[in-house]
């Protein structure tokens, strides 16, 4: 569905009220520090974006997985399901894809090694996905409590499996995956950043043109966005919604090409670990709009890059505070920006049905 | 008399402007009626009067004395004693009747809250009013006119000084509309005053005082004393009438678009208290008394008298006839409507074009030719926050394609149905959301009656807010489809709709069909009498 320009409008003037924002409270916080806020912000610019190619590399690398723990968060919210589940179905995608580049032979061509784990990688998200999905539609299990204790459940299942097979001589990390397996590197100074970007960029194209231009893209808007409406014109909601929990565990298990294939080569116990919530900030950040998700992720990585780069000056976790300041302002952001956008009409808000007694 | 308020509003939204110093003076102890086509401003105008929403610039005086605009909300309105009953309701969902007229005062017994005196308050100003109402029936299970009579009594119990209504009759049966004006009328002379917006040049007549006509966002005239409802007409259109056209004879024996055999829906529409009549208070009574056990799970094993909310419904609709189903709102036709789309479950059978549609959901009815206007375009009818072409389109891959969108074809689509009905802002990319009532529902129109090879037409409440242009091209609508070979079944709570409409009327009651007038005898000077009799179950055969 087609967003109309004062949408557009409304989501930029809400991010661009939460930037500052982040700005203001994260300067203040280094002057709490003692730090003079400008020269550390410059410092942060510099280093990670214009004279180490390093830090530059590890903010794509960041942003590789970010972007797709995003879309997944985003295509569950765009059929109304809150996916919480980014971290065990980027755990499994971990998990699947090093079990099957280890199986390989070591000399297993690339053209049959890399789609073979990327498709792996991708079924293993799927598979949460449509449990979750699966048991929200058939059983109305609220997602996000599923979503939350089958987390727990993969990474205790990966960490079993670790134990009982796969970890090597009292280390904590598995056999290496298969030469063929493994995806070039980009340079950028040694960084982990890897051809996965690709993959995650391809997925956002695709994902914008689903949501734009197909009629399943409309039919999973309606369904986030009203689904008496949707069931209504003959749309099946509960399959929409469980189709859309599978591809949100399909984009998030994706994130493991960047871990598995791109970087370690190998399962390692807490892999991709964290990148599943913080996909959730990436999606909200970037109002739920794929492009928006990329340019969100660049600047959650930034920050996290960034934050390494000028770890001298001010402490690593004054940055790492610094992502949670950004979601916060995001978060908060919204209701202050639609105040001053379009207002319906004849038509009250919806708020305005719901509140109080006539 | 004194004057209670004196009003002058501007009020715009981006790109929009809403009221252009709208005027509305009302004397105290009154009725006065607010009348105009959808969108020229009178729900914002009675919404910033209730404090609901914020006014930019203008003048309010109540009683005299000078309001701050700016510091005019719903609390300080509340403090004047405004209440507003509006078109889509405002009580919270999942709470009881009684719970939401307590809210925010909620009244105590030793510490405990203690709900039944003002249940019981509420059930006897109901039963005074004649507006039946069930206090412990759950808000989101009343049909929309019950809700509406939940409402109006609760503003009431609230001491209303000054009572807005929203459009209060579209969702009521005609004698139910009647009991309101009456009530109206008394309650001018104990001293309320009292607001109603409205499309109905009749009410305004039986009821009024006074009247405002808004057009285009500005006062255009003001009547008081016996009305000419001509003159309130051309004012309010601007001009004269669209002419409806005449009634195109019944069909005869032509094929069966819709047949019902024996079509029964489980459930419960205990919450509903049936013919919200004084004349029915006793059997209600009776009825609440045992939902009232039920809940206590007392009377577990007594037979529920109304375990069903649609019990064996038989009925047939010829290709090319308009059939009515009258009755107040509740008696089963939501459930009716429901079973025949395959959005909820039923016993029976329902055909479309000679063909069983067992087990066929509803993307398959509708692909089999079948067209639904939903009861409520806010609920189930409209996503709101899509754009016109979007919810013109939705689910009609015989327009986008069946996967990737033709966004030409769905533009020319959009155009045209925009066109045709005269959909306001003409613009496929509006959102839907930002539309007035009628123009809403004209969307709702466009996408379904449509539909490419259309065997039946369901149309629920398809006027229901809707100013008189639009009436008249929606029913022209449906009428086109029923001359194109279409069998079209309206439900409607608006008998005069249905008695201008359709060559035949069938009257539901409690889940059944309780009578049906056709032809001549539904032409017949007594026809709206005896129709509205049996709506109320107070009479035998009509």
């Amino acid at each position: 569905m087609i967003a109309s320009s004062t949408d557009r409008d409304r989501e930029a003037l809400a991010v661009a009220i939460a930037l500052l924002a982040s700005l203001a409270i994260g300067s203040a916080l280094m002057l709490v520090a003692g730090k003079a806020p400008g020269h550390v912000w410059w410092l942060m610019v510099q280093r990670t974006l214009f004279t180490d190619a390093y830090s530059l590399g590890q903010v794509l690398y960041k942003a590789t997985a970010l972007v797709l723990t995003g879309l997944s968060v985003s295509v569950a919210l765009d059929a109304g399901l809150f996916n919480i589940g980014g971290e065990g179905m980027v755990i499994a995608g971990v998990v699947a894809c090093a079990i099957t580049g280890a199986a390989l032979p070591a000399g297993t061509p690339a053209v049959i090694a890399i789609p073979l784990c990327i498709a792996v990688s991708a079924a293993a998200g799927a598979l949460i996905g449509a449990v979750i999905g699966v048991m929200r539609v058939w059983r109305n299990a609220h997602e996000v409590i599923t979503s939350i204790m089958l987390n727990s459940i993969v990474s205790g299942v990966a960490l079993w499996l670790g134990n009982e097979l796969l970890f090597q001589n009292g280390t904590t990390t598995g056999p290496p995956i298969a030469p063929g397996a493994e995806l070039p590197q980009l340079g950028f100074g040694g960084s982990s950043a890897n051809l996965s970007i690709v993959l995650a960029l391809a997925a956002v194209v695709a994902l914008w043109w689903l949501r734009s231009r197909t009629t399943w893209g409309q039919a999973l808007l309606a369904v986030g966005r009203d689904p008496a409406a949707a069931r209504a014109t003959g749309i099946s909601v509960g399959r929409v919604q469980i189709y859309a929990m599978i591809a949100a565990g399909a984009l998030a298990g994706l994130a493991a090409t960047n871990f598995v294939m791109g970087h370690k080569h190998a399962f390692e116990e807490g892999l991709g670990r964290g990148v599943g919530f913080l996909g959730i900030s990436a999606a909200l950040l970037g109002r739920m709009n794929p492009f928006g998700i990329v340019a969100a992720s660049l600047l959650l990585g930034f920050l996290s890059s960034g934050g390494l780069a000028v770890a001298q000056e001010v402490p690593k976790e004054l940055t790492e505070m610094l992502q949670g300041v950004v979601v916060l302002a995001v978060a908060s952001a919204g209701p202050i920006a639609r105040r001053y956008g379009r207002a319906p009409k004849d038509v009250p808000a919806d708020p305005a049905r719901t509140t109080g007694v006539a | 008399m004194s004057e209670m308020i004196r009003a002058e509003l501007d009020k715009s939204y981006p790109g929009c402007r809403v009221l252009a110093g709208a005027q509305l003076a009302v004397e105290a102890g009154t009725v006065h009626a607010l009348v105009g086509e959808n969108g020229a401003g009178k729900s914002t105008l009675v919404k910033i009067l209730a404090g609901i929403v914020p006014a930019d610039r203008g003048e309010l005086m109540l009683g005299g004395a000078r309001m701050p605009l700016a510091a005019w909300d719903r609390r300080a309105a509340r403090r004047a004693h405004i209440s507003i009953v509006q078109q889509h309701g405002a009580f919270a969902g999942s709470l009881s009747v009684v719970e939401n007229a307590v809210l925010g005062a909620e009244p105590t017994k030793r510490g405990l809250l203690d709900l039944k005196p003002t249940a019981a308050a509420l059930a006897a100003l109901g039963d005074k009013l004649g507006l039946a109402i069930d206090p412990w029936a759950r808000v989101d299970r009343l049909s929309l006119g019950a809700a509406q009579r939940a409402e109006i009594v609760t503003a009431l119990h609230l001491g209303a000084k000054l009572l807005i209504l929203d459009e209060p009759t579209a969702v009521l049966a005609p004698v139910e509309v009647e009991g309101l004006l009456r009530m109206m009328r008394e309650l001018a002379q104990a001293g309320t005053t009292i607001v109603f917006v409205t499309h109905k040049l009749d009410e305004v007549r039986a009821a009024a005082d006074a009247v405002t006509v808004l057009r285009a966002a500005k006062t255009v005239a003001t009547f008081t004393g016996a009305a000419d409802t001509a003159a309130i007409a051309r004012a309010m259109v601007g001009g004269e009438l669209p002419v409806q056209t005449s009634i195109t004879a019944p069909a005869s024996e032509a094929k069966i678009a819709l047949e019902l055999r024996g079509l029964s829906v489980a459930g419960d529409i205990v919450t509903e208290p049936g013919p919200g009549l004084a004349t029915h208070a006793a059997a209600d009574r009776a009825l609440a008394q045992v939902a009232v056990d039920l809940r206590k799970g007392r009377a577990k094993a007594t037979p529920d008298p109304r375990a069903h909310a649609l019990e064996s419904i038989d009925l047939t609709v010829r290709a090319g006839e308009l059939v009515g189903v009258a009755g107040v709102d509740g008696n089963g036709q939501r459930e009716l409507a429901l079973a025949i789309a395959g959005l909820a479950p039923y016993t029976g059978t329902v055909s479309l074009a000679g063909r069983d549609l067992v087990k066929r959901t509803p993307h398959q009815r509708l692909a089999a030719g079948l067209a639904h206007v939903p009861e409520d375009r806010q609920r189930g009818g409209l996503v709101l926050d899509a754009s016109v072409a979007d919810n013109l389109t939705l689910g009609r891959i015989d327009i986008t394609g069946r996967f990737r969108i033709d966004r030409a074809a769905v533009a020319r689509f959009a155009d045209a149905r925009i066109a045709e009905l005269d959909i306001r802002p003409a613009s496929r990319d509006a959102i839907v959301r930002s539309l007035s009532g009628g123009n809403q529902q004209k969307v709702v129109i466009g996408r379904e009656l449509s539909r490419p090879h259309l065997a039946a037409v369901l149309a629920v409440q398809p006027t229901r807010g809707v100013d008189l242009g639009a009436v008249a091209r929606i029913h022209d609508q449906l009428r086109a489809a029923a001359s194109a070979g279409a069998g079209v079944l309206v439900i409607s709570a608006d008998l005069d709709e249905l008695l201008a409409l359709c060559h035949r009327v069938v009257v539901m009651l409690r889940g059944r069909i309780v009578g049906e007038r056709a032809g001549d005898e539904l032409r017949a000077d007594d026809a709206r009498a005896a129709l509205g009799e049996r709506m109320t179950g107070a009479r035998g055969a009509a």
